[in-house]
């Protein structure tokens, strides 16, 4: 059962389902107060965590471990360390603004609506703190749907094309995850603990194929170049809520694949295949950034940013030394606050102005100062200005490529030049531009709603840019231990002592067949 | 006759049910109109207790029992599929009530042939020789003739019993040849004389792998895998739709039942020969079967394609010798095929058509009726906490176990055609406008419950399907369900 005493992590799970699930009952103005307290608790539950969280430890915390399936033998097992820690406190701390976010700009069918927002919840919080790999996957593969259901019944005019290709890229490639976890039971002592997998040792020639396979899961999710273009339709179509999902967490679940299972259970092939990662990483952080610089919709601006961006998490990742993935943990979280914070700040002018082209959102200053002022926040976050979160995070993920290859510093540095172009050119449109005389915009600011939304986002901007020790300190451990384990002293899986027997060959049990009918 | 005492208590069920049968078809005359409800309520009562004999003789004779010589024979195995076919025969009944008096056609008959059909699933699933399963599969092909013929009014009804009938004729001459040939070979058609006569001759004869083909391609036809499932495409729009969902449901499960017997209990000393054979024969059936559901606009001829897919998918089972895989996905296909089939019958009840379009904005009109589809395509479809997903789970487990990671491959690719397909009726219910002049559906209390029930097992089983892994696993079960181990 537990050996951790509370059961913290189920309790996170259990928390928005019981909301999705009281969605039945109400109506639509209770069903945007349940959700709020609902993710609200979710946040209280989390919170505790931050503080009762051991950062000198490198193993799982927090466990519980119960049979689900005994054959073949699957756990419910969880369990957050340094990496999980932050990305479910992130999650947890969205969830809330994103009902916030939807509280007048959804109108129909509204109880449906904070239903897949809940489950979304429960489905994101479940794949990072799972520790058995069929969990994970079930967890994995139910966000699906709820995302799909987000973007096409709430989304834009043109929301069936992007849930499809949404949906279709993603379980293009989660399918081929599904095989992979499969034959790494098989191959890894017939075990799907997460662990106990990454403590196993695999062909050279396995690995090439195992780490193919989650990189089409994965790389997809990132999104990596080239499987980048649903991400911009999906965006642009998705409702606020369902763009900061997607943005924040969604994205991050990728990247979080790769840490989890790409680097510990296959070590051979990462480092095989890190010049292919470094360099795909570098085409979306350059590409992501000129494809933002040619943007006239304020969404599709931040979503080419987020692929930019997101290459800085997977090159931090496959330099495979500890800045570098300090870094991209890091960058993670910046990534999920910042942008989430920018496609609130478009949810919000859209509700105003219906129109998310920056030619119609043209200096907005004087109208809405509060609203200005929060915005180039954001936005020089997003460029990673010193003294903000996203500038410490870059630089780590620089220092390590550094130590890998200089040329690679050069080129991924150039990522930063051009956020600061396609950035400050958008700002200097949006905020300080002076619009046309017919166009004068009569908006008013932001209001109370609005303001919780986007501040607390804008002091964690501050606190991770200004003191990001507390963050670092707790993932230091982890990422030690991830490092440490792509090193290890090899274990052939074979010692594993329910490996032998589970499986006969062909051979055997055509025999054992063959005694059975006779005797008969 | 007191030989035959224990012999015919042993078959107690088998005689209600036919018993049953003729008393309806006897009772039919001199019924009038307005009582033939009772019709009904008699077949529902004597499938309930067969339930409670089946059940009971679960609790006190948990053994193999051989009857009339060894011609049947009653283990776990055959008691585990029986009690399904009961609750599956009793859930179509109860939904054809009010669907065969809004097609004017409600005729005693039809509970009559349904019951004659259950019995003859039930022969087959129990049958330890195969005359005797031929025999079983006949009483329910005919009666599954018949009744795809049963709204005789409309054209296309009448036109898919001729083509049932045809091929279906047609399949049974090929097994019999089969049969036949086995019984050359062994001088008896009891399946464990086949299986000692195969261990004499060795596994080369060259006679034994024409009459496995034989059988196999028989129920090839039974089964609807490709190249053998031309019939089910116009047989599963044509027939009258509660018929559509006995076969798709019944007859698919007493098919895999006799089926898996006879290649492990008969033929398994060529298993060798024949998982081949059926692994080629699953893959085209996993491709075609998916990629053509792709392209239909009638929900029933999708819904006919969807049983040819999942077809293949409890192949890829019987290949990898993983007889509670199979059991396990054909209980979780079982549930959600019948969840489908019973939003259809009562959208049918009230003049709805089954083109997906028809489906339009059924959300809107019907949510709960949309909501019980949305369970049924995502489960069938295979998303996770839902049977369908551990179902295939636990299939693709086998598959790698046997070191089938190609055929896998396959399998998760066209999972992906599935979901595109299955997410077609999703979005014309949820995102597509209805009709202006679009009524809600009424639904039944009945109804209402039939499928609330059928939800929650679709849960129950993708959430946490311990218990029935564990039935499955019971030494008793293990017989014959996990006898390729």
């Amino acid at each position: 059962m537990h050996s951790g005493g509370f059961p913290w992590l189920s309790l996170l799970l259990a928390l928005p389902l019981a909301g999705a699930v009281a969605m039945y009952f109400v109506t639509e103005s209770t069903a945007r107060w349940i959700a709020l307290v609902a993710t609200l608790a979710d946040l209280l539950v989390a919170l505790p965590l931050w503080w009762l969280f051991d950062p000198q430890a490198s193993q799982m915390q927090f466990t519980e471990h119960v049979a689900w399936i005994t054959a073949p033998p699957i756990y419910y097992s969880l369990g957050l360390d340094g990496i999980s820690l932050p990305l479910v406190l992130m999650t947890a701390a969205i969830m809330p603004l994103c009902v916030l976010a939807s509280w007048s700009a959804i109108t129909t069918r509204v109880q449906g609506f904070m239903a897949m927002l809940l489950v979304m919840e429960t489905a994101m919080v479940g794949v990072f703190v799972a520790l058995d790999f069929v969990l994970f996957y079930v967890f994995w593969e139910a966000m699906l749907i709820p995302m799909y259901l987000l973007i096409g019944v709430w989304g834009g005019s043109n929301r069936l094309y992007a849930a499809i290709k949404f949906f279709l890229y993603t379980l293009a490639g989660s399918v081929l995850l599904l095989v992979a976890i499969l034959v790494l039971y098989f191959y890894g002592g017939h075990t799907f603990d997460i662990l106990a997998l990454s403590q196993g040792t695999y062909p050279a020639s396995l690995q090439m194929w195992l780490f193919l396979a989650f990189f089409a899961a994965f790389a997809v999710k990132v999104p990596m170049f080239p499987f980048h273009t649903w991400l911009p339709d999906a965006h642009v179509e998705a409702p606020t809520a369902g763009s900061v999902i997607l943005a924040s967490i969604l994205l991050k679940m990728g990247t979080y694949g790769f840490l989890r299972f790409s680097l510990p259970m296959l070590p051979d092939a990462s480092r095989a295949f890190t010049p292919m990662m470094v360099a795909l990483s570098i085409i979306a952080i350059i590409y992501g950034a000129y494809m933002a610089l040619a943007q006239v919709d304020l969404k599709k601006l931040i979503a080419y940013s987020s692929v930019s961006h997101m290459g800085f998490v997977t090159l931090g990742l496959f330099v495979l030394n500890q800045q570098g993935i300090e870094g991209a943990v890091l960058q993670m979280v910046n990534h999920g606050i910042t942008t989430g914070a920018l496609f609130l700040c478009v949810g919000m002018i859209y509700e105003r102005t219906h129109s998310r082209l920056i030619a119609d959102n043209v200096g907005l200053a004087a109208p809405m100062p509060q609203y200005a002022v929060l915005l180039v926040i954001f936005a020089l976050s997003s460029l990673g200005l010193p003294g903000t979160n996203s500038f410490v995070g870059e630089f780590l993920v620089l220092v390590g490529t550094f130590l890998w290859s200089k040329v690679a510093t050069a080129f991924a540095s150039l990522g930063i030049i051009l956020a600061a172009a396609y950035l400050l050119w958008m700002i200097q449109r949006v905020v300080f531009g002076v619009p046309a005389p017919h166009h004068l915009p009569k908006l008013r600011d932001l209001n109370k709603r609005e303001l919780a939304t986007l501040v607390p986002l804008a002091l964690f901007v501050f606190w991770i840019g200004l003191y990001p020790n507390p963050l670092v300190s707790r993932m230091h451990q982890s990422v030690t231990h991830t490092i440490a384990s792509m090193s290890r002293a090899k274990v052939p899986p074979t010692a594993h002592p329910s490996a032998g027997g589970t499986a006969p060959l062909l051979v055997d049990s055509g025999e054992q067949l063959k005694t059975q009918g006779t005797s008969r | 006759m007191s030989l035959y005492g224990t012999d015919l208590l042993a078959l107690l069920p088998e005689l209600i049910i036919v018993v049953t049968a003729c008393l309806v078809l006897a009772l039919d005359p001199i019924t009038p109109a307005s009582r033939r409800d009772l019709l009904a309520w008699l077949s529902v009562g004597a499938l309930a207790l067969c339930l409670g004999l089946t059940g009971w003789q679960i609790s006190v004779l948990n053994v193999r029992v051989s009857a009339f010589s060894d011609l049947v024979v009653i283990d776990a195995y055959a008691r585990f599929w029986k009690i399904l076919l009961y609750g599956v025969t009793g859930v179509i009944i109860l939904l054809s009530l009010p669907y065969l008096k809004a097609e004017r056609i409600h005729l005693g008959e039809y509970y009559g042939f349904i019951l004659l059909a259950l019995s003859g699933m039930m022969v087959m699933v129990s049958g330890a020789d195969l005359l005797t399963i031929y025999l079983g599969t006949e009483l329910m092909s005919i009666s599954l003739y018949v009744l795809t013929g049963f709204n005789r009014s409309k054209p296309r009804s009448l036109e898919a019993s001729a083509k049932y009938f045809v091929l279906g004729a047609f399949s049974s001459g090929i097994l019999l040849y089969g049969i036949s040939l086995l019984y050359g070979m062994a001088g008896s058609t009891k399946l464990a004389s086949i299986a000692v006569a195969i261990g004499t001759r060795g596994a080369d004869d060259p006679l034994l792998l024409i009459a496995t083909i034989l059988v196999a391609v028989g129920f090839g036809f039974k089964l609807a895998a490709v190249p053998f499932h031309m019939w089910t495409p116009d047989v599963y729009q044509g027939a009258p739709t509660s018929v559509t969902a006995f076969m798709a449901v019944a007859a698919k499960a007493a098919s895999f039942a006799a089926f898996i017997r006879v290649f492990v209990e008969g033929l398994g000393g060529l298993k060798a020969d024949w998982s081949l054979l059926f692994l080629l024969i699953s893959v085209v059936t996993l491709v075609l079967g998916n990629i053509v559901a792709i392209v239909q606009t009638n929900i029933k001829r999708m819904l006919a394609y969807s049983s040819i897919a999942h077809a293949g998918y409890l192949l890829i089972g019987v290949v990898t010798f993983s007889g509670a895989a199979v059991a396990y996905y054909l209980v979780a296909y079982l549930l959600m095929t019948l969840l489908c089939f019973a939003v259809l019958v009562v959208v049918g009840n009230s003049g709805g058509s089954d083109q997906i379009e028809d489906f339009a904005g059924l959300a809107k009109r019907s949510p709960f009726l949309a909501f019980a589809m949305l369970i049924g395509m995502i489960s069938l479809a295979g998303v996770p906490f839902t049977a369908g997903f551990l179902g295939k789970f636990f299939i693709f487990d086998a598959a790698i176990r046997q070191h089938q990671t190609m055929l896998v491959v396959i399998g998760v690719i066209t999972v992906g055609c599935g979901f595109y397909y299955y997410l077609k009726v999703v979005r014309a219910m949820y995102w597509l406008t209805p009709p202006a002049d679009s009524q809600p559906v009424p639904l039944s209390a009945l109804s209402r419950l039939t499928m609330t029930l059928l939800i929650a097992a679709i849960f129950v089983l993708g959430v946490y399907p311990q218990p029935i892994l564990n039935a499955l696993d019971q030494p008793a079960a293990r017989a014959t369900i996990s006898m390729f181990r």
